[in-house]
Formats: structure tokens, sequence, C-alpha cells
């Protein structure tokens, strides 16, 4: 398995993980009316998982099939 | 402060920085310098998905639905996961065709199918009209608001507003000049726009930071961060639900809305958000055909999520602030963004939020166009003029002015078409709605397209029946009932259903309920559209051409490198019709440099060439393509080209060969077993031959002992008796004669093998051969004492041979019957025989006769008859088998019966003369 295969098999992950995330019925859970660190759980939850997914992705590719585009920024700067 | 004028030189001082940035940027990649060449400006670009809709529609969602604006922005978060490998492909497949639109992507896959091509166009523009209406409604509104500041109006009617005194008016056809210069610069559609994008990353950029801006404002600078907004919003939905509220249930801001749909609708809106992300005409735009390098989509697929993520935190505050100030809901919750510091009386900062949002309208506007441009000319008009008569254009040489021309048009028509839609219908609906409408319209192209690109049995046919299906119901749930909204139509048809059909309510298609109206549509629309491309695909069989372009698009990866070579061309072309086609719609400049490019990369020199190969064939479609689309240049090159293209035939020749190659290869199992079986053959002759040349030296030794020892008596023994000398010189002569023979004979052989012999081929009586025969043999069977008798028929028919050839088979035969046969006991007899058609010579032996097994063998090369209690065999063994080729050569036969003990009998036959000449006549 190549790389870029691996890299591709986890983003496909991240995906469905989002899928799942922000669908019901996990997505219910969380329609509660409580607050939580002064916003509502709901807000909290999507933004939250919202934000680690976007981490969890510039983690994916940065680690792996990156040297290209790297050599590539430098010859543009 | 903020006066009309200030306002109005804002806005166009705004329009004036765009068309700046955007000459810069052209004017450095003109100079090989690119400012776009980042994954940073690449993410930006695609930022371009933030509209008008996103900076003033998701405060307004948001107060209708609280949490319900956000799978807009999650679903292409997720699709930008997926995209990572659905892009990649997209852009690999258009960069090696040099497609240029979602139209020509399409078409281009199924066969550069015209039909195809043109009905995806008019989906797009149909389906996307409203939403640049949407966008050219958005800067309107915001003229409009931000001019009558300080005072908030609560209501104004489009109308009313003159066309010429409407400065969004202007601004569309600034837009309109903006996209004719930076999008329309190339004649070839498949280059980039690099001033384009650049002023696209920096609207990206302005709309953001004046969101942020706003949102911190209103946060932190109005309010006290998030958790006191929040609390305030709790509290007032709390005290509001007791009393009655103009903004709904208030509850449901901090949650989705409890009725039973929320989650479906959420589901939905995710779904098409995900697909919009690709099939939004200018989505591909920036993404597929603007982009620089496929290794930007790398950092793209975070940093693009991230902005989306960015733009919405602030999404909720606003409007949970706006709520709070305008709690009797006289303000449109669509234009809190800019109502509230107007409210609080911060001209700076709304002059700012009025410019973003100009920025997030604008951009869309501009992408949207020239997508739609592009496609208008390449996908509808272009096919049309194709297949005008030569006359229409006026005999006219060069077409690129005509091309650009098309589009330019088309950009205006677009733009003009969006603004008297906003004027007409646009005002009665909410910014989202609009928009999702456009979603759910190119929601649409995503079966054709990921199945295309993912399904080789998709064609052209399930293609087409699934856009239409899907088109039809989303117009059908969609647009019809906006004519109702609109009066043109009775209100009955949406309540009751048309002619009073329940069934058929646009809303409640077959009674489905509890979805909102664009997940009603969405359900069906998608339902219709999967289930006719792929019952239709699966049903009807694809055309040729069809199977060339699934493979190349589904396995695309497989076959880059060496794929810019896709032949769908077997034929040649003449080379300056070829050259001139591509003068006529590239310009001679172009297409000077781009065949300078090919015999560059091919190492030709054009001056040799008069006609061009499937490859260049190929090369100038693809030109061709990037310029009037892939469907369009396919049939302009099908009129120089002289060979026909790739047709069902050609595609059932290529599976025979297949076929042939897999019978090759069982011939060539075939022939290796033979090529064994001829090895092992030759292996066993080749030990005959050893044997032979053992047998022929031995042979000849025999008498050259006999005469060597004679000739050294007489040598020593000078006073030899006159009696003994006799005898003994007698005897050297008879060995040196049986030498020669044996000589003569290998030699004979040898000639015959070698088809060297000389026939001489008289007509000849066989009495006369066997006589001669006999009476070169007398002494032979004299010496043995061996009678001898001939029963000759005294007129046989006469026989066309070599007589002296004949006379030899007969002399080995008796010299063999005599060999075997017993001294002083022998006999033989020979016989002739006769009838018109054939002679035949029997020559009949009593010596020890041969076995069944050996009979065969014996006119066999090299094969002697061992007999163990004989010990060698006397004889070389090859009498008989030039016996046997004399005989063949006059097309007669020979063979031996015998019975051990008893004697044999060889016997031959030859046809008259009168039988030989026949088949000659």
């Amino acid at each position: 398995m190549t790389p870029k295969d691996r890299k591709n098999k986890r983003l496909v992950g991240l995906f469905l993980l989002g899928c799942v995330l922000f669908n019901y019925p996990l997505l219910s859970l969380f329609n509660l009316k409580t607050m939580i660190f002064g916003v509502p759980l709901l807000f909290f939850y999507v933004f939250t998982g919202w934000t680690v997914l976007i981490l969890l992705a510039a983690i994916t590719t940065k680690a792996r099939g990156h040297s290209p585009s790297k050599s590539e920024d430098k010859t543009v700067r | 402060m903020l006066e009309t004028g200030v306002i109005l030189f804002v806005s166009f001082g705004y329009m004036g920085l765009l068309f700046a940035i955007a000459h810069y940027g052209d004017k450095r990649a003109d100079a090989g310098r690119s400012i776009i060449s980042n994954p940073y400006i690449y993410a930006l670009s695609l930022a371009v998905y933030c509209t008008a809709w996103t900076f003033y529609g998701s405060v307004g969602l948001a107060v209708r639905s609280g949490l319900g604006f956000l799978p807009i922005y999650i679903g292409p978060t997720l699709m930008a996961l997926l995209g990572w490998w659905i892009w990649q492909k997209i852009i690999r497949i258009s960069k090696i065709h040099r497609i240029t639109s979602i139209a020509d992507f399409i078409a281009s896959r199924y066969g550069k199918s015209t039909t195809l091509g043109g009905l995806v166009t008019i989906i797009a523009v149909i389906g996307v009209l409203p939403y640049i209406a949407l966008q050219l409604k958005a800067i309107s509104t915001g003229f409009l608001l931000i001019n009558q500041y300080p005072e908030i109006s609560v209501s104004f009617s489009f109308s009313e507003v003159p066309v010429l005194g409407d400065p969004a008016f202007y601004i569309a056809l600034l837009l309109a000049l903006f996209a004719i210069l930076f999008g329309t610069r190339h004649l070839d559609a498949s280059e980039r726009h690099e001033g384009l994008v650049a002023a696209i990353a920096f609207e990206s950029i302005v709309k953001l930071a004046a969101f942020l801006t706003l949102g911190i404002f209103v946060t932190y600078v109005i309010h006290n961060g998030f958790g006191d907004l929040f609390q305030k919003a709790a509290d007032l939905a709390h005290l509001k639900n007791t009393g009655s509220s103009s903004h709904g249930a208030l509850g449901s801001y901090l949650t989705l809305s409890g009725q039973g749909g929320s989650y479906t609708d959420w589901g939905i809106y995710l779904f098409i958000s995900m697909l919009a992300i690709i099939f939004l005409p200018r989505q591909f735009q920036v993404t597929v055909v603007e982009n620089v390098n496929e290794e930007h989509l790398n950092k793209a697929i975070w940093l693009f999520p991230l902005y989306l993520l960015a733009i919405n935190i602030f999404v909720l505050p606003v409007a949970f602030s706006g709520v709070l100030r305008f709690p009797d809901g006289s303000v449109d919750a669509d234009t809190f963004v800019l109502t509230l510091p107007m409210a609080e009386r911060q001209q700076l900062l709304a002059l700012f939020v009025y410019i973003g949002g100009m920025s997030a309208a604008t951009g869309m506007v501009i992408v949207e166009t020239i997508a739609l441009s592009t496609m208008i000319c390449n996908n509808l008009v272009m096919p049309v003029l194709l297949r005008l008569p030569i006359e229409t254009l006026g005999g006219l040489r060069d077409y690129s002015g005509l091309l650009l021309t098309i589009r330019r048009v088309s950009i205006i028509l677009v733009l003009l078409l969006g603004y008297i839609y906003f004027h007409i219908i646009g005002e009665f609906y909410a910014l989202v709605s609009i928009g999702l409408r456009s979603f759910a319209a190119v929601a649409q192209f995503a079966p054709a397209l990921l199945g295309g690109i993912f399904w080789k049995g998709g064609t052209r046919t399930g293609a087409i029946c699934g856009l239409l299906a899907g088109f039809l119901v989303w117009t059908y749930t969609l647009v019809v009932p906006t004519l109702v909204q609109a009066g043109i139509i009775a209100q009955d048809f949406v309540t009751r259903g048309p002619f009073g059909i329940e069934l058929l309510k646009p809303f409640q298609l077959f009674g489905l309920q509890n979805f909102n109206e664009v997940s009603h549509s969405v359900f069906w629309s998608m339902l219709a559209n999967i289930g006719f491309y792929v019952g239709v695909s699966i049903l009807i069989h694809p055309r040729a051409g069809e199977y060339t372009q699934a493979a190349l698009f589904v396995d695309v990866f497989r076959y880059s490198g060496e794929t810019s070579e896709s032949h769908f061309w077997r034929g040649t072309a003449h080379l300056p019709d070829l050259k001139s086609l591509l003068v006529r719609f590239l310009g001679q400049r172009r297409t000077d440099i781009a065949l300078a490019d090919y015999a560059d990369k091919h190492k030709l020199s054009w001056s040799y060439l008069v006609t061009a190969d499937a490859d260049l064939v190929s090369y100038a479609e693809k030109l061709l393509a990037g310029a009037i689309g892939s469907s369009s240049a396919r049939v302009m090159v099908a009129s120089v080209v002289k060979e026909e293209s790739l047709g069902i035939e050609e595609v059932l020749n290529i599976l025979d060969e297949t076929r042939q190659v897999i019978a090759y290869s069982r011939e060539l199992e075939k022939a290796t077993a033979d090529l064994q079986e001829a090895n092992r053959r030759l292996q066993d002759l080749d030990r005959l031959k050893d044997e032979f040349i053992s047998t022929v030296t031995h042979e000849l030794r025999t008498p050259l002992t006999s005469v060597r020892s004679l000739a050294e008596i007489l040598h020593t023994n000078p006073d030899i008796d006159e009696d003994q000398h006799k005898s003994f010189t007698g005897i050297i002569i008879k060995e040196s004669e049986r030498l020669t023979r044996l000589i003569n004979q290998v030699l004979d052989y040898e000639k015959i093998e070698s088809a060297q012999m000389d026939w001489v081929i008289t007509s000849t009586d066989m009495t006369e051969i066997i006589k001669d025969a006999v009476a070169s043999t007398r002494q032979l069977v004299e010496d043995k004492n061996i009678s001898i008798d001939c029963k000759l028929n005294d007129h046989p028919p006469p026989i066309s041979g070599d007589r002296d050839r004949l006379v030899q088979v007969l002399v080995n035969l008796i010299s063999n019957a005599v060999k075997f046969c017993d001294a002083d006991r022998g006999k033989i007899s020979i016989r002739l025989t006769s009838n018109a058609r054939e002679v035949q010579v029997d020559v009949q032996d009593n010596g020890i006769g041969i076995k069944a097994k050996d009979q065969s063998k014996i006119f066999k090369k090299f094969q002697q008859v061992k007999d163990p209690t004989r010990g060698r065999p006397y004889g070389t063994g090859i009498g008989l088998t030039i016996s046997k080729r004399i005989i063949d050569f006059h097309h007669g036969k020979i063979w031996v019966e015998s019975q051990p003990g008893k004697g044999s009998t060889f016997s031959f036959s030859l046809p008259t003369t009168r039988e030989t000449d026949q088949p000659a006549h």
C-alpha cells in the first residue's frame, strides 16, 4: 500500500466519521436545552466536532505525501 | 457622513480595486510569475462558495431554524475530505481532456454527446439564474439599507426602484465588464484566468474579515462575549415562551427545531451541499479549471473547511443579537448583519460590512457568469452554429473573434436575466430558499458525473433520461410553485393539487409528508434521476464512442502518463485541412505556437509532413476542445479526418483481435508441441544418419580393402602367374565398380533429397526398362547362381518417365532380391502386368522375407532391417529409399508383400501416359 493509498483511506475514514457525527441520531443526543461553558450544547458539540475534524484532516494530509507540495511551495516563493 | 455619494464612491472604488488586482494578477501570470500558484490562494478561491447567502442569509436562517443553517457548510467540509479522492480524479480527467465546464465534462464522458452537453447547460442556467438574482438582490438591498443611514427602513419594494436609478443595475453591468475583461481573455477556456482568481481570493479575504469584525463587535462590544449573549437569548426565550413570539419558537435558537422532520431536512441539506460544492458551475470553475497544481488540494481540503468554520462561528451570536435588538420582528432577519451596526451608529463598520456583503455577492456573480458563458457558448451555441450551412457565417475564416463575442454576449445576457429575475420574482423569497433551489438543481448532475467517473456501465441514454427526469421533478416541485407565489398560477395548484388531484400536490408529491419543500424536492428528483440513470444504463446498450470515454474517465489514473494519447481517431487527416481548422478557431498565432510545441515534443519537422497521423489528430481535437468544447471539437475534427472514427465495428474488431490473440496463443502452444515433436524426430533422424554413415563407410571399406590387398599382392609379387594376375585384376575392377556404384547411390540420394536431380522425361516402354535392368544385373545374378525369369506382357501401354532412373529402381529391387536369396537355390521372377490406367511390375524372390513390422519401415530414410542372426545387414539401406523417391516422382506407388522365410514381393505401379497426361488437359 502506497502512502497515497493510506492517506486516501484515512480521509475516507474521516469523511465517514463526519457523516456519523453530524447526522441523526448522534446529533439528537446533543440537541438539548442545556448550556455548556455558557454556550448551547448543540452549538458547542457541532463546532468542536467540526474543528477536530479539520485538525485531523490537516494532520492526515501533512503526515505523508506532502513533500512534493512543500518543495513546490518553496519554488513559488 | 454616509451620504449616497460616499457609498457610491466606496462601492465603485471597491470594484475598481478588483479590476486592479485582476489586472496585476494577469500581468504577473503573463510574466510567468504567478501569484496564485499556492494552496492558500487556491483554498481562498474555493471560498467563492460563500456568497451573499452566507453573508446575509445564514443569520436569517438561524433566526428561523437555529443551527439549521450549518449543514450547508458542514456538507462541503465532509466533501472536501472525500474530495481529495473525487476532485483529484475530476481535475486529472479535465486536464487531460481539456475540459472547461461541467457540461463539457458530462458530455465528454458520454461519448462527447452534444445533446447531453446542451441539456446540462440548460439545467445549469435555469437552476443557477435565481442564485445570481439572489446576489444582485443582496447588493441592491445592502445599498438601499445603508443609503438610508441612520434610519433603518423596515420595508421597501424593489419594483418601485427604477432600474436606471438602481446602483445594483450598474454594479451588474460592471460585473459583466469584469467578467468579460478577465474571464474571456483567452479563447482557450481551459487556460487559467489568474487575474480573476486573484480577485476572487481577495474578495474571500474581504468578506471573511468583514463578517469576523462584525461578529467580534456584536459579541464583545455590544454584549460581553458568547456566554452573556447566549444567556440573554435564553432568558428572552423563556420570557417569550409565555407570550406570543414574532420570530417563532425562540427555544429553537438553542437547539434544532423540535419538529419531526428537522433531522431529515438537516440530512438532506448536508447531502445537497456536499454535491453543490462539486457541481455548482462556479465551484467547478475554481476547483477544476483554475487549478494550478493537483498538490494544492492537499492543503485546500482542510484550509477551505477552516474558512467555512470561521465565517460561521459568529452567525448565531449575530442572529441572537439581532433578535434582542429588534424584538418586535419589524426588521427582516436577512438584513441583521447590516442593520445591527447601523442601529449602533457605527458608520465605518456598517460601510465595511456593506462592502463585505458586496464582495460575497460579486465574487459569486463573476465566476458563475463566466462558467455559464463558457457552457452556453461551447455547449449550446457552437453545436448549433457548426450545424448551420457554411454560408450562414459569411465565409468567416477566423472564428476566434466570433467565439469570444458569443461568450461576452452570454455573460451580459446571464447578468441581465439574473437582474430581471430578481426584479420580478426574487423579492418574494428569502435568500436561503432561493439558494437551496439552485443547490437542488445542480445536485441533478451528481448521478451522471459521479456515476461517470466510477462506473463504466453508465451510458449516454441513461444520463440523459436521469437528468431529464430529475430536472422535471425539480421544476414541478420547486419552480412551478414559485409561479403560484408570483400570482401567475392559481393558489389551488399548491393547496389542492393540479386539477384537484391531491397526490400531485407539488409540496406533498404522492402524499409524502414531513419534508420541507426543498428536502421534498431533493428526495423525489434524486430518486427519479438515479433510478432512470441506473435503470436505463443497464437496459440500453451504449454506443461505441462511449466505451472508449468510459474507460478513459474511470481508469484515468491507470492511463495517465500516456493518456494524452486517447486514440479515438484511427484515421489520418490532410495536414493543411487540419491546420486551417485550427486557425479558424484558435487564430493563426496560437495555432503556430501549439503546432510548434507538438513538433518539439515529437521531434517532427512540418516541412516534410503532409498527413497528420492519429496522434496529431487527437492533439488537435484537444486543442479545439479547450476553445469550443469537446463535442463541437469532435464534430469539427470529424469533418477533416479521412477515416471513420471508432465505430461499433472497430470496437468489435478490437474484441475480435483479442479473441485472435487468444487463438494465437493456443496455436503457439500447439506449435511448441509440434516443434518438440519435430525435434524428437530430428534427433531420431540424426541417430539414424550416424548409423547410415557408419554403414556406408563400412560398405566402402570392404571393397577398398580387397582392392588394396589385391593390388599389394600384385605389387609385391611381380612374377605372379598369368591366370592369377588376370583373376586378381578382374576382382579389382569389379570391386571398383561396386565402389563407384555405391558412391553414385549416395550422390543420387543426396540429389533427390535436395531436389537437384535432373529428370529426363520421355515416353518409354516398361518392357525395355525391365530388359535393361535384367541385363545389367546378369553378372550379379550369375555370380550367385540364381535363376531369374521374366513374364512380360508384349505391348504394355507407354509410360512417361525418366528411363535411366526407372532402370535404377529395378536394378535396386533385383540386387536386393539377389542379396537376400540363398546362392544356388535362389529364384527371382519379374512380372509385368498392365491395364489402361497403370503398369505394375512385381519382383518376387524366395529369400528370407521381411517381418510384418519391418515392412513399413524399409522405404524410409536410413532404415535398415536388422536381423540379429545375420548381424550387420548387407547394403546401405538407401537403395529402397531412392527407389521410393523415384517412384513417388512418377506419381506411382511402391510396396512390399512378404512372409518371413518364404520370400518377398516388391511391386511398383506407374500411371500410363494417358493417365498422367489427363490432369494436364
